[in-house]
Formats: structure tokens, C-alpha cells, sequence
């Protein structure tokens, strides 16, 4: 079977965001003037053969914790559907 | 041992790009630096003249750069490669008190590698910190001042005495050190205790002071650490870029007495460590 896992990957509370903070301030300076917080995420979409949806779910979660995160910073959430 | 027997290897990978003056510090100081791609210690896409393993060596050294185009996070994909086949060779190294070097991008490998701070273990499973994006989110790139403030354990720094400051150049973009937010009051008063704070930024009163003296933010204004035996050693600023007092941004004004660079003492440390022990 082949699953698709998308992998959001988001700061921590706390952890400051450069990115999101400029993106805020360049928003406000062409009037958006509405928005009250900008944050960044990224995500990484995998296409992985596995047995089951299970299976998909621990690999992803090995690959977050081994390569794709970084734990003092990071959080992750996975989401997983069949191709 | 005799310098010219002291066998460096510079590691590379795509994306690398301070190895040239990282291998030529050494090399001026008379010691036997090589560059080595990774595949050659991982034996893949190589001859058998090119393998290499890490127990040929007296010293690794990461240079800067933006390694695998910086994906992921910096440093990441570089680290991950090196743990794939690695790690046990790499703790052996470390366990043997052999040098280890990260600069700038180098630093960010062995913090992602677990290397770095190295406060209970040699190699941790996941990092125990972060070089994050700098608080400006800009790439900064200027000379930095860094006052040197360990005790003695770093063999990196035994010939820059206690509170100097020198002047050592920063280009980055990722080099905010963060430790777990709840627990980084603990790293710190660890990371004291054990005297593996090396390089702190200051202004040039020698006091701590935020940017643009700390050009990204880090966390009690830390520059540079070493691991607990003080073997393995990264800092976000680059000495291979003041080796020499004409790379000093102001080295016209105050006059050329010397062609001493504050960087160099760094590798001359290094050297007499290994001549010394080994």
C-alpha cells in the first residue's frame, strides 16, 4: 500500500521566529494592518510503501525525531493518507 | 609526536566552503592536513587509494560552509550522514581524547551530531541544543569581538589567556545557541560548572551587551563550547579568517607590528596538544 504522510513542522512555544515576525511587520507595512501574528511552519510530504497506516506512523515519527526535527526547538504533527 | 607527523583530515561534503583556509592554517603551521570527503570515510563512490578512516587521523576538523545547501536545518544532513555509518568510530575518537573542530557550520554538525555540549554523555541520540535562525533573520557577517573565558579544560585555547578578547570574524545565519527553554538555566549553570564555555560576544569594553556585539541572539551571549573533556570544540565565528593581522579589518590604522592573527592561536593550540599527548 502506498500512504502519503504529511509532516507539519512548527516552533515551540516560546522559541522566537524571526521569519514569522518579518513576514508580520512587511504584512502591516502594505496595510494589512488585521493581522495580529504570522508564524512559519514547514512541511515535508512523504511517499512511503508500508502494510499499514501504523507502520507508516512509526517510521514517520523515527524520521522526525532522527533527522527531520530538531527537539529543542521543534514540534511535529503527522498526518497520514492512503494513496 | 612531531608537527609534521600530525595528520588532520578537514572533512567536506557538498556545499563546504572554508575548507581551503581551515586546511591552510594547519598546513602554515607545519602540520600534514588533508582534505577528506565524507564518501571516503564512508567508502562509498571511492577508490581503494581514497578510503580513509577516522583512526588514520590525529584531529578532525568541520569546516564552514553551507553543507547540503543547508536543507532541513543547518548542518542536519551532514550530521545525519556521519551518524548513518559513524558514530561508533566517532565516539572511539572522542573516548581517545583525540581533537575534534567545528567552525561555523562545523559547529552546527556537532551540535546536530549530539557531539556538542556533550554535558553527561560523548554522543547523545538527539541534540541537546539548537543553533537557531538569528534573531535579526539576516545573514551576519562582520568581525565579532569574543573574550575567552575558559579555564583551562579546552586544549583549543590553552594559548589565549583568560579574559583576552580577540577579534574573530562571523558570517551566519543560523547561529542563535538554545538549549530545551525550560531546562536552559540548568545547561548554563552545567555548562559553567564543568568550564566548557570558551568564547562569550562582548563590546569593545570587554562587557556583554546584545546586538550587534551578540550578532545573533545566542543565549548568555555564548560564542563558543567545548564538551566535557574538552576535546571536541565548535564555535559559530571563524579563526581561520584571522589567521594573519592583515585580515584585521583595522589592521591599517593600528599599524603592522606583527603579522599575528587572533585566530591563529587557535590551531597552534590544537597542534601542541596532539605534539604533546600523542
Amino acid at each position: 500500500m502506498m500512504y502519503e504522510a504529511k509532516v507539519k513542522i512548527g516552533l515551540k512555544k516560546g522559541v522566537s521566529d524571526p521569519e514569522g515576525a518579518n513576514t508580520l511587520k512587511a504584512l502591516h507595512l502594505l496595510g494589512f494592518d488585521t493581522v495580529k501574528e504570522a508564524k512559519t511552519n514547514r512541511t515535508v510530504d512523504l511517499l512511503i510503501e508500508a502494510k499499514n497506516k501504523d507502520v507508516v506512523k512509526k517510521k514517520v515519527e523515527e524520521m522526525c525525531q532522527r533527522l527531520l526535527t530538531n527537539p529543542v526547538i521543534h514540534t511535529y504533527e503527522i498526518k497520514i493518507v492512503e494513496k | 609526536m612531531k608537527i609534521e607527523d600530525v595528520k588532520i583530515a578537514v572533512l567536506r561534503i557538498e556545499g563546504t566552503n572554508c575548507e581551503q583556509e581551515s586546511l591552510d592554517a594547519f598546513k602554515r603551521l607545519g602540520a600534514n592536513p588533508e582534505f577528506v570527503h565524507l564518501k571516503q570515510l564512508l567508502n562509498i563512490d571511492c577508490n581503494k587509494d581514497e578510503k580513509r578512516e577516522i583512526s588514520q587521523f590525529h584531529c578532525l576538523m568541520i569546516p564552514g560552509g553551507f553543507s547540503a545547501g543547508d536543507y532541513i536545518r543547518a548542518g542536519a544532513i551532514f550530521a545525519a550522514r556521519i551518524k548513518s555509518k559513524l558514530n561508533k568510530d566517532l565516539v572511539e575518537f572522542v573516548k581517545q581524547e583525540y581533537p575534534i573542530l567545528g567552525i561555523c557550520n562545523g559547529f552546527q554538525v556537532l551540535i546536530e551530531l549530539g557531539l556538542l555540549p556533550g554535558i553527561d554523555n560523548i554522543i547523545s541520540s538527539s541534540p541537546d541544543a539548537c543553533l537557531n535562525i538569528n534573531d535579526s533573520n539576516r545573514f551576519e557577517c562582520r568581525p565579532t569581538l569574543l573574550k575567552h573565558e575558559n579555564n583551562g579544560k579546552c586544549i583549543f585555547t590553552s594559548k589565549i589567556l583568560k579574559n583576552e578578547i580577540r577579534l574573530i570574524p562571523s558570517a551566519h545565519a543560523e547561529g542563535k545557541l538554545l538549549f530545551p527553554l525550560d531546562k536552559q538555566k540548568k545547561y548554563i549553570k552545567n555548562l559553567e560548572e564543568n568550564d566548557q564555555i570558551v568564547f562569550r560576544y562582548v563590546n569593545p569594553d570587554g562587557n556583554y551587551e546584545g546586538y550587534p556585539w551578540n550578532p545573533n541572539g545566542s543565549i548568555s551571549n555564548i560564542a563558543g563550547i567545548c564538551n566535557r573533556i574538552g576535546n571536541v570544540f565548535g564555535l559559530m565565528p571563524h579563526p581561520e579568517r584571522s589567521y594573519y593581522k592583515h585580515q584585521h579589518p583595522d589592521w591599517t590604522i593600528t599599524k603592522l607590528n606583527s603579522n599575528l592573527g587572533d585566530g591563529k592561536a587557535i590551531f597552534e593550540s590544537v597542534l601542541d596538544y596532539i605534539c604533546k599527548r600523542f
